[in-house]
C-alpha cells in the first residue's frame, strides 16, 4: 500500500545555483500531501528527486526506511504524473494504460483484467482504443493516472497535473483526484502553485520559497497561522501592517501602526514595547458595517474607496482615516436579511476581534 | 493561393516537362549518333530484362546504404535534438556540402586506394595493401558517407517535436533506455524515419559518380549504365526506358513502405 518518505538535509545545485537548500520532509504513509511554491522555488525539482530524474549532491530519500537514491527512475516503486502529461501519443489509451504491464511481461489476460479495472476506476471504458490527441484535457489527466497507477506504485507524485485546465473542470478534477486517493489509499506527493489547490484537498502542505521548505502543517495550520510575512501573502488574502509595540498586556500587545492608529493585537511571539512587528490580518475576518459597532476595541473609520462584487462575497478597500487602505472582505449569506449592501464612497467602520491580528515577524528586539 | 500559379509553373517547367522528355524519348527509335527519330517503337524497353541483374545489384547496395545510413543517422540526430548547441552541430552536419561531391569522392579514394593513406599506414606497419577500392563495399561506404546528412536533418527535426517528458514517463513506467529507444522514441519519429528514408534510398538508388569512381566492374549500378547508353552506346530511348524503370523500382519502393506503416 502507501509508502512513506523521508526527505533528509537535500541540498542540490544546478551550477553555482542552489535549487533546494537543506530540505527535510516526512511524508505519511497514504497521505496526500502537497508541495506548494511560487515557481522557481525548487518543488518541481524536489518531486523529481523523488521520482529519479534528478540527483542530489548532499542528503538522502528514504522510502519506507530504506535510501531509493541510487535506484535509476525505472527501479523506483513510485511513479509520476507529468503537467503535459505525457500520454504516448503513437498508443490508445488501452495500450498506454498496458504499457507499464508489457514491460514487466504480465501475460495478455491479466493485462486485459487489470487495464480494464483501472479503466473502469477512471470512468473511460469507453474511450479504451482512442488515441491521446483524440481526448479532452481532463480526459488525458485521467488516462495518465491511470497508467500511473498500472504499475501499483506505493507513491504517487503530481507536477501541477490541473495547471493546464480551465478553472471549472480544475474543481471538479480535483475533487476526483481526492475520491481516487480515498480509493487506492497510496501516498499522493502533490506539487502545485496555486493555494486553493493544495490547501482544498491535502492532508498537510509543505510551504517552500527559494529553495527552503518555509511550513509543514494542515492546511488549516498554513492558512490560520502562518509562520513569516512569506508565508501570510503567498496563501490568501491579507492585510500586513508594520507597528510599534507601545504596551505589553497579559495576551495583549496595544501597538500603533501608522496610517492606521492604535489597536490590540494577540501576543503570539514574544516582543517588548518600542519594539517593530509586522501582523497579519486577513480581509475575511474585518467587519465592516455603516453604524458604529458597540462590542469591538479596534474599530477604525474610513470610506469605501473600491469595491469588486463577486457574487458570495464583496471586496472592499477602504481608506482609513489616517490614510491605510485596508481590505475587508464581506461574505453576502443572507439574500435581504443582511445589512443594507455598502457602496463606493460609503463612510463606514471596520472592526475585528485583537485575536485576529497576529504577529508574524518581529523585525526588531 | 496566390502563388499557386507559380508553384503550378515551378512544377510544370522544372519537373513535369523534362520528365514528359524522357517518357516520350522512351518510346522512340534511337539515332545513331545520338538523338531520336520520331517513330513509335517499344523496342527499348525490350532491352530492359537483361538489365536484370544490374537493377537487382542496384536496389541491394542502396538499400544497404539506406539501412546503415539511418542505424548512423539515428543517434547522431537523436544527440543533436538533446544537445544545448544545436545550431553549432546542425552546421557541422551540412559543413560537408561547402566542398563539392566530386572532390569528397576523389577525397576517398585518396584514403582507400590500393596507394592511398590507409595503405601507407598498413605498409609501415609492414602489413600487405588491401584492396579497399573497386568493390561494392566502397561503394556503400561512399554512399553512407554522402547522404549521411540527408537522413540526420529529417531525423533531427522530427526528434526535436518529441515532447522529453513522454521518454521520461516511459523510464518512469519501468522502460529501460533500450525500451524507451525502440518502444517510444522510434515510433514517434516515423515521419522523419520516412522522409530520411526516402531523401537516401532514392539517391542512392540512381547514383552514379560513386560506383563510377570508387566502384568496380562487379559494382556497377544502374546510373552507369544510363549514362553509358546517352553518351557512349548515344542510344537515348535505351537510357529514357531505363531512367523511367528507376522511377517506376523507387516509387514501387516507396509505395510498399509506405502502406506497411498505414496497415500497422
Amino acid at each position: 500500500m502507501g509508502g512513506e518518505i523521508s526527505i533528509l538535509n537535500v541540498n542540490k545545485f544546478f551550477g553555482d545555483f542552489q535549487v533546494l537548500k537543506n530540505v527535510s520532509l516526512e511524508i505519511r504513509k497514504g497521505e496526500f500531501f502537497s508541495i506548494l511554491g511560487p515557481s522557481g522555488c525548487g518543488k518541481t525539482t524536489l518531486l523529481r528527486v523523488i521520482a529519479g530524474f534528478e540527483d542530489v549532491q548532499e542528503g538522502d530519500v528514504l522510502l519506507d526506511g530504506e535510501s531509493i537514491l541510487h535506484l535509476p527512475a525505472n527501479k523506483r516503486p513510485v511513479n509520476i504524473i507529468f503537467q503535459s502529461y505525457a500520454l504516448f501519443p503513437h498508443l490508445t489509451v488501452f495500450e498506454n494504460i498496458a504499457f507499464p504491464l508489457r514491460l514487466k511481461k504480465f501475460t495478455e489476460s491479466e493485462i486485459k483484467e487489470r487495464v480494464g479495472n483501472l479503466l473502469n476506476l477512471i470512468r473511460m471504458e469507453e474511450h479504451a482504443f482512442k488515441y491521446p490527441s483524440q481526448l479532452s484535457g481532463g480526459q488525458k489527466q485521467r488516462v495518465a493516472i491511470a497508467r500511473a497507477l498500472a504499475n501499483e506504485p506505493r507513491v504517487l507524485l503530481l507536477d501541477e497535473p490541473l495547471s493546464a485546465l480551465d478553472a471549472k473542470l480544475r474543481q471538479e478534477l480535483l475533487i476526483e483526484l481526492d475520491n481516487l486517493h480515498d480509493k487506492v489509499g497510496i501516498t499522493f506527493v502533490y506539487v502545485t502553485h496555486d493555494q486553493t489547490e493544495a490547501i482544498s484537498v491535502s492532508d498537510r502542505v509543505a510551504l517552500m520559497n527559494d529553495g527552503k521548505i518555509i511550513q509543514i502543517g494542515t492546511p488549516y495550520e498554513i492558512y490560520e497561522s502562518p509562520v513569516n510575512v512569506f508565508a501570510a501573502t503567498f496563501i490568501g488574502e491579507t492585510n500586513l501592517m508594520k507597528v510599534d509595540v507601545l504596551e505589553v498586556e497579559e495576551e495583549y500587545y496595544v501597538v500603533e501602526a501608522p496610517g492606521v492608529g492604535v489597536f490590540r493585537c494577540y501576543k503570539d511571539k514574544e516582543a517588548k514595547a518600542g519594539n517593530r512587528l509586522i501582523l497579519t490580518l486577513r480581509p475575511e475576518k474585518i467587519r465592516i458595517s455603516k453604524q458604529k459597532p458597540m462590542i469591538f476595541e479596534n474599530v477604525f473609520h474610513g470610506i469605501i474607496e473600491e469595491e469588486i462584487y463577486m457574487g458570495y462575497q464583496t471586496k472592499y478597500f477602504v481608506r482609513l482615516d489616517e490614510g491605510y487602505i485596508m481590505k475587508v472582505y464581506k461574505q453576502h449569506v443572507r439574500y435581504l436579511l443582511d445589512e443594507p449592501i455598502l457602496h463606493w464612497k460609503d463612510e463606514v467602520y471596520v472592526s475585528w476581534d485583537p485575536n485576529d491580528s497576529f504577529i508574524v515577524e518581529v523585525l526588531t528586539s | 493561393m496566390k502563388y499557386t500559379a507559380v508553384y503550378v509553373l515551378w512544377l510544370l517547367v522544372l519537373f513535369l516537362v523534362p520528365l514528359s522528355i524522357v517518357v516520350l524519348f522512351s518510346f522512340l527509335e534511337p539515332r545513331v549518333h545520338g538523338g531520336v527519330l520520331w517513330s513509335f517503337s517499344l523496342r527499348s524497353y525490350s532491352y530492359l530484362p537483361q538489365y536484370l541483374r544490374l537493377i537487382w545489384r542496384s536496389a541491394w547496395i542502396a538499400g544497404v546504404s539506406t539501412i546503415l545510413t539511418l542505424v548512423l543517422a539515428l543517434p547522431v540526430a537523436f544527440y543533436i535534438s538533446k544537445s544545448g548547441h544545436k545550431n553549432f552541430l546542425l552546421l557541422l552536419v551540412v559543413v560537408p556540402f561547402w566542398t563539392n561531391s566530386l572532390i569528397r569522392i576523389y577525397a576517398w579514394r585518396v584514403i582507400l586506394g590500393n596507394n592511398g593513406v590507409i595503405n601507407q599506414f598498413l605498409n609501415r606497419f609492414g602489413l600487405e595493401p588491401v584492396q579497399f577500392l573497386y568493390n561494392p563495399f566502397a561503394v556503400i561506404l561512399v554512399i553512407v558517407y554522402t547522404y549521411l546528412p540527408f537522413a540526420i536533418l529529417p531525423l533531427f527535426s522530427s526528434m526535436e517535436k518529441v515532447d522529453e517528458s513522454i521518454l521520461e514517463a516511459a523510464l518512469d513506467l519501468g522502460a529501460n533506455k533500450r525500451e524507451v529507444f525502440v518502444k517510444v522514441l522510434l515510433p514517434n519519429v516515423k515521419a522523419g524515419l520516412l522522409s530520411a528514408f526516402v531523401f537516401v534510398f532514392i539517391p542512392a538508388l540512381g547514383s552514379y559518380a560513386i560506383p563510377d569512381l570508387v566502384g568496380g566492374l562487379n559494382s556497377k549500378m544502374i546510373g552507369n549504365e544510363i549514362a553509358r547508353q546517352l553518351l557512349i552506346v548515344k542510344n537515348w530511348p535505351v537510357a529514357s526506358a531505363m531512367s523511367n524503370l528507376l522511377i517506376v523500382v523507387s516509387l514501387v519502393g516507396i509505395l510498399l513502405i509506405m502502406r506497411r506503416e498505414k496497415m500497422k
